[in-house]
């Protein structure tokens, strides 16, 4: 990852930030984002306070990146919303807010990145998504939903851009501990946890090794893919 | 972060998209670069460029402008997509495609 430039969104805390810091400790130049400014900072860290919804901000984030670097090599889109409540339950507010982030976000992003990975005819992205799509996990249905759209969105980005070398793959974690699951019930994380093959909890390096498979230069015949972590099929 | 507009001439429009379709060319013909001038057709039958290339010199239009001239605009937006005439029917329609939204945002 010597001198790689990467982007990560949601990089102020929990997996992003696990994933900023360690491209920072393999050599890479990683610049993230979120909607805040981060307690914590980093040598060859830059961050920038963008919402991933906002077109301008999300353009004029990326041209700083090229101007800055010249390049961009990898994209994370790690950035997402959960609400968890019975489809009854849910304003449309919520939904809107859901799938803006999770799923218009990682769009622009991807959009963003793809135009300035072109020109140097490389580049890899890496989508999350969610063991909960596969699961059908009751109380998740838009959460679940808008990262099924990130799948989709994935695997025909991933043909579209193949000619540019760019990849773009989805992994799709189980629950980790992080803000996004701290409000749910243990018993229904351990209900979630008894479908796994593998059955505990998920790690950052879990995730992060998935991600280190999808980037490497080597994994430019892989694209369009989405692995589940845990054992979910 | 605001990006200051900077004036361009139609004629440094037509260089950037000349320029950028000579690097999409070279990038996918085995043959030699057809000579390239303001009605070199971008679509149709005899456009110089299949879809995926007209897809990249517009990428590549977007991306020089930007660099070049700090200007930001989108050319395959559905306006464009809606002209009687398209924008990118040949060099020229695309560069006065590109001054029309250039004289646009600086009012």
């Amino acid at each position: 990852m010597n001198d790689a430039v990467v982007l990560i969104t949601g990089a102020r805390k929990g997996i992003g930030r696990y994933l900023a810091e360690h491209y920072v400790r393999r050599g890479a130049q990683v610049v993230g984002c979120s909607r805040s400014e981060p307690d914590w900072s980093l040598e060859h860290y830059t961050h920038f306070c963008v919402d991933v919804t906002h077109e301008a901000d999300v353009r004029k984030m990326v041209t700083s990146i090229h101007k800055q670097f010249g390049r961009l090599d990898v994209l994370v889109n790690n950035a997402g919303i959960a609400s968890m409540n019975h489809v009854l339950l849910t304003p449309a507010a919520t939904a809107e807010r859901i799938f803006a982030t999770n799923v218009q976000g990682v769009f622009l992003l991807c959009r963003e990145a793809a135009k300035v990975m072109q020109r140097r005819r490389y580049g890899r992205i890496v989508n999350v998504s969610t063991v909960a799509a596969p699961l059908h996990l009751e109380g998740e249905a838009l959460y679940a939903a808008s990262k099924s759209a990130v799948v989709t969105f994935t695997q025909i980005l991933a043909r579209e851009v193949a000619a540019y070398g760019i990849t773009a793959n989805v992994v799709a974690p189980t629950p980790i501990e992080t803000d996004l699951i701290r409000a749910v019930p243990q018993e229904k994380i351990d209900a979630i946890i008894n479908r796994l093959a593998v059955k505990r909890l998920g790690r950052f390096e879990d995730v992060a090794n998935v991600i280190d498979f999808f980037v490497r230069p080597e994994s430019d015949y892989i694209t369009g893919q989405v692995i589940t972590l845990g054992g979910v099929s | 972060m605001e990006i200051t507009q900077q004036a361009v001439s139609r004629q440094q429009v037509v260089d950037i998209i000349l320029a950028a379709l000579h690097d999409v060319l070279e990038g996918v013909a085995a043959e030699a670069t057809p000579a390239l001038d303001e009605n070199t057709r971008l679509i149709g039958r005899s456009a110089v460029l299949d879809s995926m290339g007209l897809v990249t010199l517009i990428v590549e239009t977007e991306q020089r402008l930007e660099a070049d001239y700090d200007i930001v605009v989108m050319l395959a937006d559905d306006r464009a997509m809606s002209q009687t005439r398209s924008p990118f029917l040949s060099i020229s329609a695309l560069a006065d495609y590109v001054m029309q939204l250039v004289v646009e945002q600086s009012v």
